[in-house]
């Protein structure tokens, strides 16, 4: 997919390291407005260092970024006033409360929250009963609102939100979620890193970040349907010796939990799945697990990225 | 006393002046069984983890772990147990064999079965390369599962895990269960906390609190069949958001009173 | 509401709400004035003082009541001999000793030279020095009322302390004291505000802002400038109620130099936390960078004068030195700005540059 001029974030090239580690290793992509667009990779994967390089925060070594079609090393100050980001970790003041946290940022954009009232209303609303609480003694879920809110509150044309979702209960991810599809609605471009491979099924394109390298690209259907070996789910009373015994099966790719069941991944790759969930079956009832039931399954976003990953140093996959 | 029940909770209450943390939970846990103590944050999981722990006193009500009482024997009962929580669990600043030396010290293990311990442990990690680095230059799945490691250092019965696969990837985390199959598997009684609601299928059985108090329990298959939901996470956002007034009150975005009254993230 | 605004009405509030900082700003420089001044008076009182007097006439009763008068001697022991001395000293019963030779007045009267011998414990150099000076005081005090004799020529030494006659020794550490507290205080709480900022996490949100370096400064360095003067204010009241020293200059001036000296801890304080992101860490280098230089060389305890050169150029770089020089000159001299422009020159000097600094030092960015 080439890069067009309109587009929201361009990068080219882009190289970072710390000291001896190598944050970015080359990364090179696009993403068109009003576009959700998730990054999901293991920790030290370079998300971070990705989101503060486009969020002018850091400067790359090599390669180049265009937000909004502006410099980020360049055009910084410009860039500021028409982004919204929110770090990785809680970054609002504990002792202000709701209000006055919003306030400040509001402030520091040169607006107020009067002014702007209609703009963040949907999400405002779920603060407002708790406008005067200090920040420290909100929820989890609650604060990532009010951090969402005070990214929002100067009209950004782009949102960076940097793991906004980890250690928040799935009921307030939900909520979240829901208020992030809104905005894209209403045209805001955002790139959001999250862990939870269901949140980055909502979004419209996912990238895969690993060893500060773009492993994979594409909308979720499409990277789901690039799985390229035959899957199967086993369900098994005894889970564990289960997945000790399949470990063992002659032609064993991977196997690992998946929910309530256990993904089997044959390594080869053209055999049909129907053939080997009977084999499988057959062996399992050799070693004793009779009562597993197995049967093709769709591959996910989850699984293609776990086989993309690949197994890190020291796992005891198959 | 106990017969094969690692955890033995009964009408376990907690208040915090008029305010009910924990309302009254009972349930129990089996040797061996890895149980999923599920809720949104200020279901009250944290406060009834820490009376678990010996942490904190109850107001009523009783419970049991590795055989002692947590009311009366608390000490007792830190001796028995491990612990690992994702705020914090290795020291960032010593390295990976200075931590492992640290906690077998806690723990009043001897030097011999500290080394030969750690020995076993990094190798089953494949961590030997970094056992003198810093364990703030470890990536952090690697930390969260050398965490784990070093709380089942002392051989506990029972160990307690509060989200501790927070913001790690897939894989890793699979990694991470694996090693709480092969605890389980050796005897140890698991307890652990988690936003994944994935994670929560691996579990031998779940609770789910709201409110302070248990709205569930069960194996995942039995609960999801019992409440016609596919899924857990469709579980879980049906419980937390139960009929009536309070449904009106989250619909609008709101909290329900008892939230209200205790909306602070309590870890 | 314009962004400096909000910054200030937030750092404002991290100020009230943190009720410990709000303690230890207000309360603390008070406190330490008073104790620090307190303890450390080299003021000796009751000084044990024996008496030789073999045989008493009306000189030496006079003499001897004028050193009761003193109010800073106690008599301890009255012996006709000097040999009991001895142990009275090694007892430390007696700090020092009047021995009037026999015949005292007499000799006096007579025009002939009476031999008064002063004997101090000068085992604590300190206190012997002093028990001296304070004899030989109340001697000349003596000697100019007492009739002349006939033909003796009585030279009458003036030794007055100039601006301290009393010696009280707080008048001349108070307002080091005061350039201490203040210097330690201000470093210290910019240093912990900035460095708060990055330890919770809010920094990022506001390097992301369209807020530039200076106005974040500027916002850190405003509201601690009110506070501070409320410091100034204290320790000058302090000052003068607790430990009446005198002010002789003007109340404006003094405060209007104080507030130019917290402005350059004030800066201080944000240069040094500048570099690091640790709270701790910069309240150590708050602490060292200021407690040190102010308490060995702004001229606070220890004079300027008698240091080796290397040590005195060096002092012309810490700004308590020219502080406390500001505040002796118009606390106990009444000077005014006419002879204070040079030293007032240099703290605005230090205050400009090393809100420059700290402007560049901090990075707009996370590196860069």
């Amino acid at each position: 997919m080439t890069a067009s001029t309109g587009d929201a974030v361009m990068a080219e090239g882009l190289e970072k390291r710390f000291g001896q580690t190598i944050a970015l290793a080359g990364l090179s992509f696009s993403v068109p407005r009003a576009e959700l667009f998730g990054v999901v990779g293991p920790d030290g994967g370079g998300k971070t260092t990705l989101f503060r390089i486009l969020a002018t925060l850091l400067v790359p070594e090599k390669g180049t970024a265009h937000v909004l079609g502006r410099d980020v090393v360049k055009d910084l100050w410009e860039l500021r006033r028409r982004i919204g980001y929110m770090p990785g970790r809680f970054s609002l003041y504990p002792d202000l409360s709701v209000y006055e946290n919003l306030r400040f940022f509001a402030a520091v954009f040169g607006t107020t929250i009067e002014r702007e009232h209609s703009h963040i209303a949907p999400i405002y609303s779920q603060l407002e009963p708790f406008k005067d609480r200090r920040a420290a003694a909100l929820s989890g879920g609650m604060k990532q609102k009010l951090a969402l809110c005070c990214a929002l509150v100067h009209r950004p044309e782009i949102l960076f939100l940097d793991e906004p979702t980890t250690g928040v209960d799935a009921v307030s991810r939900r909520e979240f979620w829901d208020l992030l599809a809104q905005l894209k609605a209403s045209g805001m471009t955002i790139l959001v890193s999250t862990p939870y491979m269901d949140e980055a099924d909502r979004c419209d394109r996912v990238a895969l970040m690993q060893g500060g390298r773009l492993l994979a690209m594409d909308t979720p259907k499409a990277i789901a349907q690039s799985f390229d070996r035959p899957l199967l789910a086993v369900r098994a009373a005894r889970r564990y010796p289960t997945l000790l015994a399949l470990r063992e099966s002659p032609h064993v790719h991977a196997v690992y939990p998946f929910g309530d069941t256990l993904h089997y991944v044959d390594a080869r790759a053209q055999e049909p799945a129907a053939a080997i969930a009977a084999e499988l079956s057959k062996f399992l009832a050799s070693r004793g697990f009779a009562d597993a039931a197995v049967e093709p399954a769709t591959p996910t976003v989850e699984d293609s990225f776990i086989a993309r990953m690949g197994a890190p140093e020291g796992t005891r996959a198959a | 006393m106990t017969g094969d029940l690692a955890i033995d909770v009964q009408d376990l209450t907690r208040r915090f002046g008029a305010f009910t943390a924990v309302g009254g939970i009972t349930f129990n846990v089996r040797v061996g069984e890895v149980f999923g103590f599920l809720g949104a944050n200020g279901a009250g999981k944290t406060t009834a983890i820490r009376m678990l722990t010996g942490l904190l006193a109850p107001s009523s009500g009783r419970a049991t772990v590795a055989g002692h009482d947590v009311a009366r024997d608390a000490e007792r009962v830190k001796r028995d147990i491990g612990y690992m929580s994702q705020k914090f669990s290795l020291y960032e600043d010593l390295t990976v064999r200075e931590n492992i030396t640290l906690y077998g010290g806690i723990y009043d293990l001897r030097d011999r079965d500290i080394r030969d311990r750690s020995a076993r442990m990094l190798a089953n990690l494949e961590l030997e390369h970094a056992a003198d680095q810093f364990v703030r230059a470890i990536p952090l799945g690697w930390r969260q599962k050398l965490a784990f490691s070093v709380a089942l250092l002392h051989q506990p019965r029972v160990v307690f895990l509060d989200e501790p696969t927070s913001g790690v990837d897939p894989i890793t985390r699979r990694q991470f269960w694996e090693l709480i199959y092969d605890a389980a598997a050796a005897g140890t009684t698991v307890l652990v906390t988690t936003h994944y609601m994935d994670e929560a299928e691996y579990c031998d059985r779940i609770s789910i609190m709201v409110d302070g108090r248990i709205g569930a329990m069960g194996t995942p298959a039995e609960l999801k069949r019992d409440f016609r939901v596919s899924s857990i996470d469709d579980l879980f956002v049906q419980l937390a958001r139960p009929s009536g007034s309070s449904q009106e009150i989250r619909r609008s975005g709101g909290q329900t009173l008892q939230e209200t009254r205790r909306s602070g993230d309590l870890s | 509401m314009s962004a400096l605004a909000g910054l200030l009405r937030k750092e404002v509030y991290h100020i009230l709400r943190d009720r410990r900082t709000l303690i230890v700003i207000i309360v603390l420089p008070v406190l330490q004035v008073i104790i620090f001044g307190y303890a450390i008076r080299t003021d000796v009182d009751h000084v044990r003082l024996a008496i030789v007097d073999p045989a008493p006439d009306t000189v030496t009763l006079a003499i001897r009541a004028r050193f009761n008068a003193a109010g800073v001697f106690q008599d301890v022991a009255l012996v006709p001999r000097i040999e009991p001395l001895e142990d009275l000293f090694r007892r430390g019963a007696a700090q020092g000793a009047l021995v009037f030779e026999a015949g005292f007045a007499e000799r006096l009267a007579r025009g002939l030279p009476s031999g008064l011998l002063i004997i101090a414990d000068a085992t604590e150099p300190n206190t012997g020095s002093i028990v001296a000076s304070y004899a030989t005081a109340v001697i000349q005090g003596y000697q100019q009322e007492a009739p002349p004799s006939r033909g003796a020529v009585h030279i009458v030494p003036s030794v007055r302390m100039r601006f301290n006659p009393t010696r009280e020794s707080s008048n001349l550490f108070v307002p080091g004291l005061m350039a201490f507290v203040l210097t330690i205080i201000s470093s210290l709480m910019t240093a912990i505000s900035l460095t708060r900022e990055k330890e919770t996490g809010t920094l990022e949100a506001l390097l992301v802002s369209p807020l530039r370096p200076w106005q974040i400064i500027v916002g850190k360095v405003a509201p601690y400038l009110v506070v501070g003067f409320a410091s100034v204010v204290g320790v000058i009241f302090e000052a003068r109620l607790v430990f009446h020293v005198p002010l002789r200059g003007s109340l404006s001036l003094l405060l209007i130099e104080g507030i130019v000296f917290i402005l350059v801890s004030l800066s201080l304080g944000i240069l040094i936390s500048a570099r690091t992101s640790s709270q701790r860490v910069a309240m150590m280098g708050a602490l060292i960078g200021t407690m040190l230089p102010t308490m060995l060389l702004s001229g606070f305890i220890f004079p300027l004068e008698s240091m080796p050169w290397p040590l005195q150029a060096i002092s012309v770089v810490v700004p308590a030195r020219w502080f406390v020089l500001v505040a002796r000159s118009v606390m106990l001299k009444g000077v005014g700005l006419a002879y204070l422009w040079q030293p007032t020159l240099v703290l605005l000097v230090m205050a400009l540059v090393l809100l420059t600094a700290s402007t560049r030092a901090f990075h707009e960015r996370l590196d860069q």
